[in-house]
């Protein structure tokens, strides 16, 4: 089918979903539901998993229709983990009963997912991790500690990386698992950030059974697993779609215009340097888009989230500084338990402090121009004097 | 409230296209065969033996003159798009051809006027035209530097750049009424060259007291149409800042995976590996905007000015960045005459200054987009 045939194609089944679900009548989560079944939430998606088999540039088209609609979305920001990493990861490796029973409230947003990798001992270096899942049965039973998890307090699920071989090195001993939050086993604790909140939680994890069937992938290869949801990690984080002054860029943009009387020579040479940067970077975002319109996630998202990491620490610095005497004041340092992390409501401190964030989660930057000098350049990779070594004999 | 910026129109294809890609083909074929290192070094020392005869395979043989003419004025149907992929191949090369100035800045000139003729000339290659302004000079700080005095002309005009390869001038004239565009035969100025610091791209002081002339844009279309050239031209020089910075990538990547110290591959250090993943993404980066630069020119968007200033904002200091990174990753090979890094260092230098400054376009960009300057 040609684009063109293709858009037509598409147009007439939003018609007939609209035809028999009417926005304006319809509970939104049977909207949702019956949307899913359409094929029409994530169009790249197989058929029957609530897609039609094409390419992932198609689905903006479908979305547009539908907003035009007032038909309800599933309000991705709530699952950002579910829908960026889980899904893609799940339909990677998952079998038949798994994708068919995870995707679809994942996809609606009945089901909340989180993400049980990094560990106290086991950040950047994350095939280190400690939490052991041992064989009980036709189960595993599953201890350890996990941190830094976003969403873990309103999950349903997790997709868990745990080590079932100690005795091999480490990237060999591992297995990928989706994780049940609502496990007694289960002990979310919330932990408090620079910005005064906590948006993400420490897990304990304590004798938590979890069926042979949530095994995502074959025992010993949950490495290779996980770096599948990694690079969509990466991509989700730096490669958003976005208008001109979309970010951060936009909100300094805004107070520059609003109040000309904090505006001086030298702020305004950083203020220009900063904006071009942005621009660039949402066209090279966008140039990194149309690449990949086809394809998989690379290792150049690695090479955009560099960029919007310092992006987003460079304006909100530069605002907090322009502000002058209302950037010595803060929004609230109460402990609270944000439902979204959302930068252009907040005030320039807190976007300033929850930003040093960018260049840590996901990859630090560090890690990140590792990736890009050996995966992307072909230079030599940093010397592993663990890799050849049991994971139970490592030194720590 | 609120204000909204300028918007980009949609959403341009930033990619090449597989008849770029062959263009890209051919010329690089080209240039490997006839512009090598060892050749372009040897114009700092006068030598003119490749110019005439690479600027003649590029235009005569290729037909690459001609490009940003559009075919309803007898062009071959080519855009800004393909100038730039050229553009982006001759600074992989820093090849010592006129065809920023005469087949990028002199015909978009020509193209602002109703002289078909000589656009028909210059399109084809068989006459080679300068815009007679600073290499410096950009659609910003633009002023007519010649008067016209009883039919002659009376001027002189420092820095230009392809006056010393062309036969055809165009010089901006201050009047009364405003600016006009004269041709003018280039054996009857003065052009005397210049030693620069970008010898690839010669610049000469160009004297035209007493030159005799031809108006091909009257007062009140020169100054557009001396603009609108310097707004192409820093739009498409972007491309060749990335070809620069792309060779130098490369070739220090090349290097750094091949020179040994303390026993191993001196790519393989964290701290050099860094410095070029770092690299790697400006380049990336730079590609982004030369091509939204480019593509904005082809289809006369409304966000052309604005994709100019930022290409220019940008890239310039890529290039830079890339050329200094070359030499100092390379060591002491990097600080000689006979390896080629020193002729792309040279270039980007003089590229920043070109048509305007990183400074200056950002400046213009603050005015386009409504984040005004503090008044002095």
């Amino acid at each position: 089918m040609s684009e063109e045939e293709i858009r037509a194609d598409l147009k007439a089944r939003v018609a007939d979903l609209l035809a028999t679900h009417d926005p304006a009548s319809t509970d939104p989560l049977d909207f949702l539901r019956a949307r899913f079944a359409a094929g029409l939430a994530w169009v790249h998606f197989p058929e029957g998993l609530g897609g039609l088999g094409l390419p992932r540039t198609f689905q903006g088209y479908v979305d547009q229709l539908l907003v035009a609609a007032g038909a309800p979305d599933n309000d991705p920001r709530r699952n950002g983990i579910g829908l960026g990493m889980a899904a893609p990861t799940i339909l990677a490796f998952g079998t038949d009963e798994q994708k068919h029973r995870f995707l679809p409230p994942l996809w609606t947003g009945e089901e909340v997912w989180c993400q049980l990798f990094s560990e106290p001992g086991a950040g950047s270096d994350l095939a280190a991790v400690g939490t052991r899942a041992d064989r009980d049965g036709d189960g595993w039973v599953v201890n350890g500690q996990k941190v830094w998890t976003s969403a873990a307090h309103k999950a349903r699920w997790a997709i868990l990386l745990a080590r079932t071989d100690p005795a091999v090195p480490k990237h060999a001993g591992l297995t990928y698992f989706v994780c049940d939050m609502t496990d007694p086993g289960v002990d979310v604790r919330p932990l408090r950030q620079i910005t005064g909140e906590a948006e993400f939680n420490e897990v304990f994890l304590s004798d938590v059974r979890i069926p042979d069937a949530h095994r995502l992938g074959p025992e010993g290869e949950g490495w290779k697993v996980a770096n599948a949801t990694l690079m969509s990690e990466r991509v989700a984080i730096g490669g958003n779609a976005a208008p001109r002054e979309g970010g951060m860029a936009g909100v300094v943009a805004s107070t520059w215009r609003e109040r000309p009387e904090l505006r001086t020579p030298e702020l305004h040479d950083r203020l220009m340097s900063l904006w071009t940067e942005a621009e660039v970077a949402r066209l090279t975002g966008q140039r990194l888009r149309q690449k990949l319109a086809v394809g998989a996630p690379g290792p150049e998202g690695s090479a955009m989230k560099l960029t919007f990491a310092r992006l987003a620490q460079q304006l909100s610095g530069l605002e907090v500084e322009l502000l002058g005497e209302d950037g010595l004041r803060y929004g609230d340092w109460t402990m609270v338990r944000p439902d979204l992390v959302e930068f252009t409501g907040r005030d320039a401190g807190y976007r300033y402090l929850r930003a040093k964030g960018n260049s840590i989660e996901g990859g630090t930057s560090e890690i990140l121009r590792n990736i890009v000098a050996e995966r992307v350049l072909g230079l030599p990779a940093e010397a592993r004097a663990d890799k050849d070594i049991a994971w139970k004999d490592l030194p720590r | 409230m609120t204000q909204q910026t300028t918007q980009p129109a949609h959403d341009v294809n930033l990619l090449y296209t597989d008849v770029e890609d062959s263009l890209r083909d051919t010329v690089r074929d080209l240039l490997t065969a006839r512009c090598t290192p060892d050749k372009v070094v040897a114009v700092y020392d006068g030598g003119r033996s490749l110019q005439p005869q690479l600027w003649r395979a590029l235009t005569v043989d290729l037909g690459l003159a001609g490009l940003l003419v559009p075919e309803d004025r007898g062009g071959a149907g080519a855009t800004a798009r393909e100038a730039a992929l050229v553009l982006e191949e001759l600074g992989r090369f820093v090849a010592p051809v006129p065809f920023l100035t005469s087949s990028v800045l002199a015909t978009a000139a020509v193209l602002a006027t109703d002289d078909d003729d000589l656009l028909a000339a210059v399109a084809a290659g068989d006459g080679t035209a300068a815009l007679v302004v600073p290499l410096s000079m950009s659609a910003m700080s633009f002023a007519a530097a010649v008067r016209a005095t009883d039919g002659r002309l009376q001027g002189r005009v420092t820095s230009v750049a392809g006056a010393l390869e062309a036969d055809l001038l165009l010089v901006p004239v201050a009047t009364d009424g405003g600016v006009e565009l004269h041709a003018v035969d280039a054996a009857s100025a003065t052009v005397e060259p210049v030693v620069s610091l970008d010898m690839t791209r010669r610049l000469a002081d160009v004297d035209l007291t007493g030159a005799a002339s031809t108006i091909i844009a009257p007062a009140g279309r020169g100054d557009a149409a001396v603009r609108e050239a310097l707004t192409v031209g820093a739009a498409l020089l972007a491309s060749e800042q990335l070809g620069v910075a792309q060779w130098c990538l490369d070739s220090t990547l090349a290097y750094l995976k091949d020179r040994r110290q303390f026993g191993r591959v001196v790519g393989g250090f964290q701290a050099l590996k860094h410095r070029l993943a770092d690299l790697y993404v400006s380049v990336e980066s730079a590609r982004a905007a030369a091509r939204y630069a480019a593509a904005t020119a082809a289809d006369h968007d409304p966000d052309r000015e604005v994709a100019a200033s930022l290409a220019q904002a940008y890239c310039a200091d890529v290039a830079v960045r890339a050329a200094e990174e070359c030499v100092q990753l390379h060591g002491g090979i990097g600080m000689t005459w006979e390896h080629p890094a020193h002729l792309y260092l040279k270039r980007a230098k003089a590229d920043q200054i070109a048509l305007g400054t990183p400074g200056a376009h950002r400046r213009r960009l603050s005015e386009l987009v409504d984040l005004p300057a503090v008044p002095a």
